[in-house]
């Protein structure tokens, strides 16, 4: 089936309107169990998150730190699968219209579900996008091109690698924003350089119009509110895995808590990106 | 006059442009590593054409690995089977005592062009991580290896030596603690330091251009072989065998064969505790196609898509997956890819100590544990060349008590 809801436009168009950046939240589905998590997703927008980035769990993802690798790790070992990430998705969807969620992972699962049924299943549940990490423009024909066929927006990163030269292939089949990645390095480890960050998000302006977001080492509602300065969105992940983390008992299992913690914090996060532009 | 009407369908073309055998192979990771990968596919096709580059890998092969590696008949061992003659392709011989060097100088000499000096790798037997520990001191290069918890246990004398050689050892305790997650930590290690290392991947896998660059630089293994042969017997060998784990010493030994429609070929995977019991490592046996470290290639893995873990007694032979050109050619059929258990790899361990004064490595135990399968069945004159890829000496702590056990000791 096609995609027509177009949640991330009507969001940064919402946003450009009240003059501030987007707050996008990233946790992993099913991490610590499917109930605990899909209470977190549940209460993220009322927390101010303006937007999910929502992880699919893999056993292996090469671009993530021990935070976010933990977290997959969780969520697979309560059962997690790319059908329950769906079905996630559907539940919360049935209640919430409007927060755009983006699935973000790694290929192999998709690839193994397969690439039309994964398509299929991910817009009739109410996805708005898809990062893949390990999926290059290079090769762009595997899912980019099919889910770009079907109007679901394809969010590539962009990374300080990302030279001049590249960014125009990076850019190509790129649509909803596109995701600066701040560091060099995998999600968590190191702390996002605001003051690299304008500079950055003024070279992408000049290649173009989509929005862009800002993430990878965004910890502190301090930081959130920097980024969301100067970029479109701030995503924030690893720091809001690890208030997950520090809310689990000593089996890894959820206690009465955790969702409550996760939401408290983005609470205070939304508060420094609201505040950013005034 | 040249038959044109035969097929000239040659199986030694690939990859192509994009970096697949087939459906397999490919550029799967994540884009800060991207303009890297491109800059070393253009210094390593930069690198192939330049005869000084290819008078450097001579001098080293001959002054500093000590190749051509000896063409050795087992006359003990093909007595012992009764049946076809087994010859053995000695590159335990080589300095660092296995094939991995071949690759490991390639690759260094292409970092040099690139003006890199800073270098990292992943090991499993810890082969790889010696071998590239090795070319860094002799270049003057930094060098951090990334080596699972569990095979630094299993592996000492390589971690010692390792060290002694000045590299950092990085033990790894994600997931399985083996191989894989080696491959992984050295993966995300890269991106975060992507600008001023050089990731010298250890087998015929990982995004393109790796799985193309290892096999040439192991393709000396079999071009050595095709001359050395000649020299003995007069001819082309009828079957080659060789064990796989990644596939980087198999693909050396196969690919200058793959066009010589008569030479029947063997990958021997790793059947751990058995197929059967889903505890091995024998990826194209066992697994179905997926994508992890770059590339598509035969995974094991469960209905999910998650990535399961290998079982092998051998370390350099616990890997999940499998280099794509290998998938390749086990799915047009050219080579056959079969397996052996810890238990039949230990058995031939023992044997070839015994009856030829060659203590195998544990990985190229399990070829030759086929070919005591095989070899009794095949005329005298029918010739059976084995990689001996690796020497048993860093396997002894693991392997003597077992045989021991099994009262081989």
């Amino acid at each position: 089936m096609a995609y027509t809801e177009n949640r991330l436009t009507r969001l940064f168009d919402r946003l450009k309107g009240e003059n501030r950046g987007a707050l996008g939240i990233f946790i992993t589905a099913g991490d610590p169990d499917f109930d605990t998590s899909l209470a977190i997703m549940q209460g993220l927008p009322g927390a101010g998150a303006d937007m999910i980035e929502f992880g699919m769990p893999f056993s292996d993802p090469m671009a993530d730190g021990p935070a976010v690798q933990a977290a997959s790790l969780r969520a697979l070992s309560s059962g997690a699968s790319l059908a329950r990430t769906l079905e996630m998705v559907r539940v919360f969807r049935a209640d919430d219209q409007s927060t755009p969620i983006v699935l973000m992972g790694y290929y192999n699962p998709i690839y193994s579900y397969g690439v039309d049924r994964f398509l299929d299943d991910a817009i009739s549940a109410g996805a708005d996008g898809l990062i893949v990490v390990d999926l290059p423009p290079e090769e762009d024909r595997e899912l980019c091109i099919p889910a770009v066929e079907l109007g679901l927006p394809f969010v590539r990163l962009a990374t300080p690698t990302t030279d001049a030269k590249r960014l125009p292939a990076v850019l190509k089949n790129t649509s909803g924003f596109i995701y600066y990645v701040s560091i060099m390095g995998v999600t968590g480890t190191k702390d996002v350089p605001t003051d690299l960050v304008r500079a950055a998000v003024a070279r992408l302006r000049d290649h173009t119009d989509i929005p862009i977001g800002v993430g990878f080492g965004i910890k502190t509602p301090e930081q959130a509110a920097g980024v969301a300065r100067e970029a479109d969105a701030a995503i924030v992940g690893t720091a809001v895995v690890d208030i997950i983390k520090a809310n689990l008992d000593e089996n890894g299992k959820a206690t009465a808590p955790t969702a409550q913690s996760v939401i408290d914090f983005v609470g205070q996060l939304a508060d420094g990106v609201r505040s950013a532009r005034l | 006059m040249a038959d044109t009407t035969a097929t000239p369908n040659t199986f030694r073309s690939g990859p192509n442009e994009t970096g697949h055998f087939g459906t397999f192979g490919g550029r799967f990771v994540a884009e800060t590593l991207m303009p890297l990968i491109l800059d070393v596919e253009k210094a390593y096709e930069a690198a192939k054409k330049d005869p000084s580059f290819q008078a450097d890998i001579e001098y080293y092969h001959k002054h500093y690995i000590g190749r051509p590696s000896a063409l050795y008949f087992a006359s003990r061992l093909t007595e012992h089977f009764g049946g076809g003659k087994l010859y053995f392709k000695r590159d335990e011989l080589n300095h660092t005592g296995a094939h991995k060097i071949n690759n490991v100088m390639g690759q260094a000499l292409v970092a040099r062009r690139m003006g890199k000096t800073k270098i990292i790798a992943e090991t499993g037997a810890g082969q790889h991580g010696v071998a590239t520990a090795t070319a860094c001191a002799l270049f003057g290069m930094e060098c951090e290896v990334f080596m699972g918890a569990v095979d630094v246990a299993r592996q000492k004398p390589n971690v010692d030596r390792m060290r002694l050689l000045g590299a950092k050892v990085h033990s790894v305790t994600a997931g399985s603690s083996t191989l894989k997650d080696a491959m992984n930590e050295a993966l995300r290690y890269w991106v975060s330091k992507a600008e001023t290392h050089f990731y010298i991947i250890g087998t015929v896998a990982g995004p393109h251009p790796y799985p193309a660059m290892v096999r040439d630089f192991q393709c000396i293994i079999g071009e050595e072989v095709r001359w050395q042969l000649e020299e003995a017997e007069g001819r082309l060998p009828d079957t080659l065998v060789a064990c796989i784990g990644g596939g980087s010493n198999a693909m050396g030994l196969f690919h200058p064969f793959l066009d010589d429609e008569g030479v029947e070929i063997y990958g021997v995977e790793a059947a751990g505790h058995g197929i059967e019991t889903g505890e091995h490592a024998a990826s194209l046996t066992g697994g179905r196609p997926g994508i992890l470290h770059g590339n598509r290639t035969y995974l094991l893995q469960n209905d999910d898509g998650q990535i399961t873990e290998a079982h092998s007694i051998s370390a350099g032979l616990d890997y999940p997956g499998i280099g794509p050109e290998h998938s390749w050619l086990n799915d047009i059929g050219r080579v056959k890819y079969v397996s052996a258990t810890d238990e039949q790899a230990l058995e031939s361990f023992a044997l070839c100590s015994r009856l030829e004064g060659i203590i195998p490595a544990l990985e190229p135990s399990h070829a030759l544990a086929f070919v005591g399968r095989m070899i009794g069945d095949l005329p005298k004159d029918h010739i059976v060349v084995m990689n001996m890829c690796g020497r048993g000496d860093k396997d002894l702590e693991a392997v003597l008590p077992r045989l021991e056990t099994m009262g081989l000791l």
